[in-house]
């Protein structure tokens, strides 16, 4: 059913987008904060790569895109620990200003054609050569590492100061640990995460468009989502796996609905469906226990009396 | 050590919910004096804590701690120097890092530790495994453990160990035994005042045990309606019997303490 284009398609597409799994992973799960700049930063990102990329800076995109994602992050934590703006609309508001800023990137056009341009996967392309998975390697390459030093880090002292804030803000505050600033490291790294996938993805497509982080938050928590429900028990280590194998998984579900004929533009009430599910599931699993509990009470009821 | 002068603070002022919860309150400890802190329910005690770590600033007033104006510094900083216990044993820690992170992150207030990017070492472990088994709960050999695993006593004197890792210039106990059944109490009780005694940490501590608030440390403060009504210690607190104390605290405010949890006897 599936031919090898197909599954290094979704093995290539999912490890590009781990990068926004292990992102909402560090702000949802780490910090414990619904960070909604993620479709922003997305974009950027992509702006950012594809404009570097045109202008013939391929491999400067992808830190420039980084640097950018930062400062979205920034401006959210700014937002949200010196102006007292709730979390989920201090991230709402930097997204709906980051519209103008991306379409301001990519020159006041909502798409950048990179067709004939020289992109970080040509470059891997002609030093592995034409019948080599490069593209796989490329993106395979990026996360790992990525993700290896995020998890590394989640191991420092700052890193742990930055996890102990959303595990427990009382606590941290008596440990002289400064919560305006490990939330404000914790979002820049985030979203500096969340444009490189944007900017890796734009290399890799040969094209930006303003539109490409729409629904990104969700199709990245339905990765981490679909990771941590098949295998996210244990470490830190063990966590980082689960969101990149699920973001692989979550490709592979998108490419059989495509390979059953589902049009594309259904793809984003797919995602919305798998996210909504995955995350019911609990509450559902829960309700059909205590209906089955029901049911065995009342039998036992009507056989006693 | 730490001295108060004059601090006030009003809660909502201005409207109908303003809450006087700070009186001009002066208040001074020597270096070592560990106090304890009895009063009604709404006297002042934990917005008299709250007011020291920094969890707010005062209206008015001043507070030194060691020789430094801490009056306007922010809470984090103050953490530095200032440990702090609550009632709620899960407040003091966090429940998804192991033991051995937790320390670490309470080990963050020693001035040597000074690179972001160090990672928990070889002697920060031995140090922390030999703090535990101090303890006496056997949680040396559960270092890699998430603290959401342990009890509420052990969560306590978990807390204890992390408030007092690096010597704080003062320890603020905010009844951090009353969530404790009496045996747990009376261990982190035991621990407590061990450690407090080891460092010579300056101390104080809110109880609602009339037994423990003239036994424990030496001096006993009485508060009510955000004000230090009673200071005894030294020679008269010695020889102080329970009622006694419940007698001049009725003599100088004009009421009885009235504190649906206080704890009369000896054994509670």
């Amino acid at each position: 059913m599936f031919t090898v284009a197909t599954v290094l398609n979704a093995l290539e597409l999912g490890f590009i987008y781990a990068l926004v799994a292990m992102a909402l992973f560090l702000s949802f799960r780490v910090l414990n904060i619904a960070d909604m700049t993620t479709d922003g930063a997305f974009t950027l990102g992509c702006a950012v790569s594809a404009t570097a990329a045109v202008a013939g800076h391929p491999f400067l995109g992808l830190p420039l895109a980084m640097l950018s994602g930062a400062v979205a992050g920034f401006v959210t934590a700014f937002l949200q620990t010196r102006l007292a703006v709730p979390s989920i609309l201090a991230g709402i508001i930097t997204n709906t200003g980051l519209y103008t800023v991306n379409l301001a990137v990519m020159g006041f056009s909502s798409n950048v054609p990179m067709l004939k341009t020289e992109t970080i996967f040509t470059t891997a392309q002609a030093l592995l050569g034409e019948n080599s998975p490069y593209k796989l390697v490329v993106a395979a390459l990026i996360t790992v590492v990525v993700c290896a030093l995020l998890i590394l880090f989640l191991g420092t002292r700052l890193g742990l100061s930055i996890r102990a804030t959303g595990d427990n803000p009382d606590m941290v505050r008596a440990s002289s640990i400064n919560t305006t600033f490990t939330i404000t490291v914790g979002l820049c790294i985030a979203n500096a995460m969340t444009s490189l996938s944007g900017a890796v993805l734009a290399q890799y497509q040969k094209s930006a468009d303003i539109n490409l982080g729409t629904g990104m938050v969700v199709i990245g928590l339905a990765s981490l989502i679909i990771g941590e429900t098949l295998f996210g028990r244990g470490g830190m280590w063990t966590k980082a796996v689960a969101a990149v194998a699920g973001s692989v998984i979550y490709r592979f579900i998108i490419a059989i609905a495509l390979r059953a004929n589902v049009p594309s533009e259904c793809l984003k009430l797919i995602s919305a469906v798998i996210v909504a599910l995955a995350i019911a599931a609990p509450a559902l699993q829960a309700r059909a226990a205590f209906r089955r509990r029901r049911a065995h009470a009342e039998k036992e009821g009507a056989t006693r009396a | 050590m730490l001295d108060l002068k004059r601090v006030s603070k009003t809660f909502n002022p201005g409207t109908v919910n303003e809450k006087v919860a700070l009186q001009n309150v002066d208040l001074h400890l020597e270096e070592g004096d560990f106090a304890t802190i009895v009063g009604s329910n709404g006297a002042g005690k934990s917005t008299l804590f709250n007011a020291i770590a920094g969890e707010f600033i005062a209206d008015t007033g001043t507070i030194t701690l060691a020789g430094q104006d801490i009056t306007m510094m922010p809470d984090y900083r103050r953490s530095k120097v200032i440990g702090r216990m609550f009632q709620d044993p899960l407040k003091g820690t966090a429940p998804h890092m192991t033991i051995e992170e937790n320390l670490a992150l309470a080990f963050l207030r020693a001035s040597h530790q000074t690179s972001p990017f160090s990672r928990i070492s070889k002697a920060d472990r031995a140090l922390f495994a030999e703090k535990l088994s101090a303890l006496g709960l056997g949680l040396e050999d559960r270092m890699k453990q998430p603290v959401g695993l342990l009890s509420g006593g052990q969560r306590q004197a978990l807390t204890l160990l992390m408030a007092t890792l690096v010597t704080p210039k003062l320890l603020l106990l905010d009844e951090h035994t009353a969530a404790l059944d009496p045996a747990t109490a009376e261990k982190v009780l035991d621990l407590t005042k061990k450690i407090v005694a080891e460092h010579h940490i300056t101390c104080l501590m809110i109880t609602h045990n009339m037994h423990d608030a003239l036994t424990l440390g030496n001096r006993t403060l009485l508060m009510d309606h955000g004000r230090i009504v009673l200071d005894v210690g030294g020679e008269e607190r010695t020889h102080m019997t329970v009622p006694e104390l419940l007698d001049r605290f009725a003599q100088n405010v004009g009421h009885q303490l009235d504190n649906d949890r206080i704890l009369l006897s000896k054994d509670a």
